[in-house]
C-alpha cells in the first residue's frame, strides 16, 4: 500500500523520515471544533512529522464549487495551492476537504498552464488524516485508551474519493478499552451535503433521521467519524432526539484527546448522561 | 407528460408526508440493493464487464453517425421501416399516422420509458385510440392515470393493497369482481385482463434496450414475457427508442447484457430476452408483417460533445435511484418528469431544460454511490454540477443564495478579515451556547435548525489558538513572491 501511496506522490520512499506537513484544519474545525485540529496535530507528530498550521488558512472552496459559481472555486484553489506548496504534505482531518483538493483542484485548473500542473502537485501530496498515517506513515496502533462502546460512520467523501475505510479501523482496533460496534448503513449519506443540508431541509432531515436511527440501533455510547460536516449533522439530530450518544471526532479518541465536552454537549450534559 | 419538475420542494413534502409511499420505498434497500450486491459479488469479472460497456458505449456515441447509417441499412435490407424523428411531436406523429394507416383501434404497448418521454399515450386516446399498457407495473400506473415513478419499477410506489382497489375498480367489466389479496392472484387477474387485450391489437408499439448496427436487430429484456405477445401478435410492430440504444456488435449487446440484469434487479439475466429482426419472414410461424423503427433524437444529439455526453451511456437500470439517498426518501414523482433519481438529476435538464429542472441537480449529497454503482460508470454527481455551474453561469440561482455565496467568498479570500470573522463568530456562539452545548434554534439558521439541534462550537479557532500557543505558523506567501514557506518557531 505504502509503496503505490509513493509512488502517487512522486517522491522516493521516506516514510520513516520526518517531514513536514502543512495541516489544513478545514473551515468547520477551525470555527467549531478547534479539539480536532489539535488531536491531529498530535498525531502527525507522533507519526514523526513537524506540523505546520499556514495562518492564512480559511475554506477550501467546496461551497463555491458544489454551487456551481467556479470563478469564486478558482480563486480559493489558487490560494490554497500557493499556501500548501512548500510543504512536503498538506493533511486535512476531512475526506470531503482532502477530496477537493486531491480531486477536483486538478479539474477546476485543469485547462491553466500555470495552475494545472501546480494544483496536480499537490493533489499528490495532500491526504486525508486517516490515509495518511496509515498508507503513508506506517502507522498500525495509537497509545490511547478509551472506555467506551464506539460505532463509526463513514463520510461519502472519504469513503468514495480517497478509499478510507480500513484505516480508522485498524488504529480504533488500537485503542484499549474501546470496543467498535458495526453500524448498519455504515456507507449511507448523513445527509450533510455541504449547503444541501439547508437547500433541502427536509430531504437531509429524513436522511439524518434515518442515519440516527441506526445509530441508536447500534446501542453504541459514541459515534465517530471523520469530517465534521457529518459529525455536526449527526450530532445535531442525536441531540434533538435527546439521545445521550456522543459525538466526536475520531481524531480525538485516537490521539486520546477526550477530556473536552464531546461535539453538541457541555462537560456537564455529558455527565448527566 | 406536463412537468413539475420545478415544483420540487412542494413534491417532496407531499411525499414526504405520503405514508403509503414511504412504507413502498423502504422496501428497495432490502430488494433491488441486496441482490444487486450479491449479483456483483457472485461475478469475479463484473467490474471488467462495467469497463467494457462504458467503452462500447463510448466507441458507439464517437461514431454515432456511422452507426445509424449501418442500423438503418440492415434494418431496411430485411424489410423493415426506419423513421427519424427529431423531436417529440415528430415521433407522436410518426406513429399515430402508422397506427391510422394500420386502421389500429386498440394498441398493446410493452416496456417504453421513451414513449414516457414523447407522451404518447395521452396524444394516441386524443385520436381516438386506446392503448394498453402490458408491463404489469406499467399497467398498474396506467389505471391509476399516474406516470411512472421508478424506470424499471414504474409502480413502486403503490402498495398491494392499492393495486387491488384499483384492479377491482377497473376488472368489474371483465366479470372481476371479487377484491384480491394475494400478490399472485393479482398478477393472474392482469394476466387473464391482458390476454385478450394482446388479441384484439392491431398494432404493437415496444421500446429497445439495444439497437444492434450489424445485424438491425433489437434487444428487449423483460420478466413477463409481455413485449413478445405486444410484438408478436398483431400485423404492425412500432419499436420507439432513442438513438442512443445502439451497440455494434451481437458480441456487445452480450456484453450490455451481462451487466444490465445485474445491475437492474440483480438477475444474470432477465427471465426474457428477445431479439428481433425484421418483420416475419417467408416461412416464419409468427411475427409481425410490418415492422417499423422510429428513432427519436429529442435532444440527445445536442448532448454529443458537450460535458453531458457521458449520459448517453445510460442504460437504464435504474441502479443510480435504488441506491440514492435522496431518491430513496422522496421517491419518483417527486423529480417532477419521466425520468428520477440521479439519471433523471443529468437527463431531464438536457432533455427539458435547465429552468424547469434545476432542483433536480442540485438535491444531491454528492454522496457518490450512483457512480458507484452504474454499470456503464457515468459520472452523474460530476454532471449534476456542471448543471449547477450552468445554472450560476445564467444567474439562476435565487439572489439570495448567490448574494450569500458571494459575501462567503470575499472573506474567503481575504484571510485576515476571514480570521476576524472566525474568532469573532466563534467566540459569540461559543459563549451562547456554553450552557447547552447545543442551539435548538438561531436566527437565519432555520434550514439546519427545523430538523436538528446547531452543536456550539467550542469557542476559539483553531488557527487562533495555534498560533497563541505558539506552535509553528506559515505566514502569508505573497502571490507576487511565489511559495516561500516560511515558518516561526
Amino acid at each position: 500500500m505504502s509503496a503505490d501511496v509513493e509512488d502517487k506522490a512522486g517522491l522516493p520512499p521516506r516514510a520513516l523520515q520526518p517531514v513536514t506537513v502543512g495541516l489544513f484544519a478545514t473551515c468547520l474545525v477551525d470555527m467549531f471544533r478547534p479539539s480536532v485540529g489539535f488531536a491531529t496535530a498530535r498525531l502527525l507528530e507522533a507519526a514523526g512529522c513537524r506540523v505546520v498550521v499556514p495562518d492564512a488558512q480559511t475554506c477550501c472552496g467546496q461551497p463555491a464549487y458544489n454551487s456551481g459559481d467556479r470563478k469564486d472555486a478558482r480563486a480559493l484553489a489558487r490560494d490554497m495551492i500557493r499556501l500548501f506548496e512548500p510543504f512536503d504534505y498538506v493533511v486535512v482531518p476531512s475526506g470531503s476537504c482532502g477530496g477537493m483538493i486531491s480531486h477536483h483542484y486538478p479539474d477546476l485548473l485543469r485547462d491553466d498552464p500555470d495552475w494545472g500542473p501546480r494544483a496536480r502537485r499537490l493533489a499528490a501530496r495532500c491526504y486525508e488524516l486517516m490515509a495518511f498515517l496509515v498508507d503513508v506513515r506506517g502507522m498500525d496502533a495509537v497509545t490511547a485508551r478509551l472506555d467506551a462502546t464506539v460505532t463509526y460512520h463513514d463520510s461519502c467523501s472519504g469513503l468514495r474519493e480517497l478509499g478510507v475505510k480500513a484505516q480508522p479501523r485498524r488504529l480504533l482496533d488500537s485503542v484499549e478499552g474501546l470496543t467498535l460496534k458495526e453500524l448498519t448503513g455504515a456507507e449511507d449519506c448523513c445527509g450533510f451535503g455541504g449547503t444541501f443540508c439547508v437547500k433541502y431541509p427536509d430531504i437531509s432531515g429524513r436522511m439524518v433521521s434515518n442515519k440516527v436511527a441506526d445509530i441508536r440501533a447500534t446501542g453504541a455510547d459514541m459515534l465517530l467519524a471523520g469530517d465534521m460536516g457529518c459529525l455536526l449533522n449527526m450530532a445535531g439530530r442525536l441531540k434533538r432526539e435527546g439521545s445521550t450518544v456522543q459525538i466526536r471526532h475520531v481524531a480525538e479518541v485516537l490521539a486520546g484527546m477526550t477530556d473536552t465536552a464531546p461535539i453538541g454537549d457541555t462537560a456537564d450534559t455529558a455527565r448527566r448522561r | 407528460m406536463q412537468a413539475t419538475s420545478h415544483q420540487f420542494k412542494d413534491n417532496v413534502k407531499r411525499a414526504m408526508g405520503d405514508a403509503e409511499l414511504q412504507a413502498s420505498l423502504s422496501k428497495i434497500k432490502n430488494g433491488f440493493v441486496h441482490k444487486r450486491a450479491a449479483a456483483a459479488a457472485a461475478l469475479p469479472e463484473f467490474e471488467t464487464l462495467r469497463d467494457e460497456a462504458r467503452d462500447i458505449k463510448n466507441h458507439v456515441l464517437g461514431h454515432l453517425d456511422i452507426y445509424l447509417e449501418r442500423f438503418t441499412a440492415e434494418v431496411e435490407a430485411r424489410g423493415g421501416h426506419v423513421h427519424w424523428a427529431p423531436t417529440a411531436a415528430d415521433a407522436r406523429r410518426i406513429i399515430i399516422d402508422l397506427a391510422r394507416d394500420s386502421g389500429a383501434r386498440t394498441i398493446t404497448k410493452s416496456k417504453s420509458m421513451v414513449t414516457e418521454e414523447i407522451a404518447l399515450n395521452d396524444a394516441l386516446e386524443q385520436v381516438g385510440i386506446e392503448p394498453i399498457e402490458t408491463d404489469l407495473g406499467e399497467y398498474i400506473i396506467q389505471l391509476a392515470k399516474e406516470p411512472p415513478s421508478h424506470i424499471i419499477a414504474p409502480a413502486i410506489h403503490k402498495t398491494k393493497e392499492q393495486v387491488a382497489e384499483l384492479f377491482l375498480r377497473h376488472h368489474g367489466r371483465y366479470g372481476k369482481t371479487q377484491r384480491l389479496t394475494e400478490p399472485t392472484d393479482m398478477v393472474r387477474e392482469a394476466r387473464e385482463v391482458l390476454r385478450q387485450k394482446y388479441l384484439d391489437a392491431d398494432m404493437g408499439i415496444t421500446g429497445a434496450n439495444f439497437l444492434v448496427a450489424e445485424t438491425g436487430s433489437i434487444i428487449l429484456v423483460t420478466n413477463e414475457g409481455n413485449a413478445d405477445l405486444t410484438l408478436a401478435l398483431p400485423k404492425r410492430h412500432v419499436v420507439v427508442a432513442g438513438i442512443e440504444k445502439l451497440v455494434p456488435t451481437l458480441e456487445d449487446a452480450s456484453t450490455m447484457l451481462r451487466v444490465l440484469a445485474r445491475s437492474a434487479t440483480g438477475q444474470e439475466f432477465s427471465s426474457y430476452t428477445t431479439l428481433v429482426t425484421g418483420p416475419k419472414r417467408d416461412g416464419d410461424l409468427d411475427g409481425p408483417d410490418d415492422f417499423h423503427i422510429v428513432l427519436l433524437d429529442n435532444g440527445r444529439s445536442g448532448m454529443i460533445g458537450t460535458e453531458f455526453q457521458d449520459m448517453l451511456r445510460c442504460i437504464r437500470c435504474g441502479a443510480c435511484m435504488n441506491h440514492c439517498p435522496v431518491y430513496n426518501a422522496v421517491g419518483g414523482h417527486a423529480y417532477g418528469w419521466v425520468y428520477p433519481g440521479p439519471m433523471g438529476a443529468v437527463l431531464t435538464p438536457a432533455l427539458i431544460g435547465v429552468d424547469e429542472a434545476g432542483h433536480l441537480p442540485n438535491a444531491s449529497t454528492f454522496c457518490g454511490r450512483c457512480e458507484q454503482v452504474c454499470p456503464v460508470r457515468i459520472p452523474l454527481p460530476r454532471m449534476m454540477r456542471a448543471w449547477r455551474t450552468r445554472e450560476f453561469e445564467r444567474g439562476l440561482n435565487p439572489t439570495g443564495q448567490r448574494w450569500g455565496l458571494g459575501l462567503w467568498a470575499w472573506f474567503a479570500r481575504r484571510p485576515r478579515a476571514y480570521r476576524l470573522l472566525s474568532r469573532t463568530g466563534a467566540a459569540v456562539l461559543g459563549r451562547l451556547g456554553r450552557g447547552n452545548g447545543r442551539f435548538r434554534r438561531l436566527p437565519l439558521a432555520g434550514g439546519w435548525t427545523g430538523v436538528r439541534d446547531l452543536p456550539a462550537p467550542e469557542g476559539r479557532s483553531f488557527v487562533a489558538a495555534w498560533k497563541a500557543d505558539g506552535r509553528p505558523t506559515a505566514m502569508p506567501v505573497s502571490p507576487t513572491q511565489g511559495t516561500t514557506g516560511s515558518t516561526k518557531p
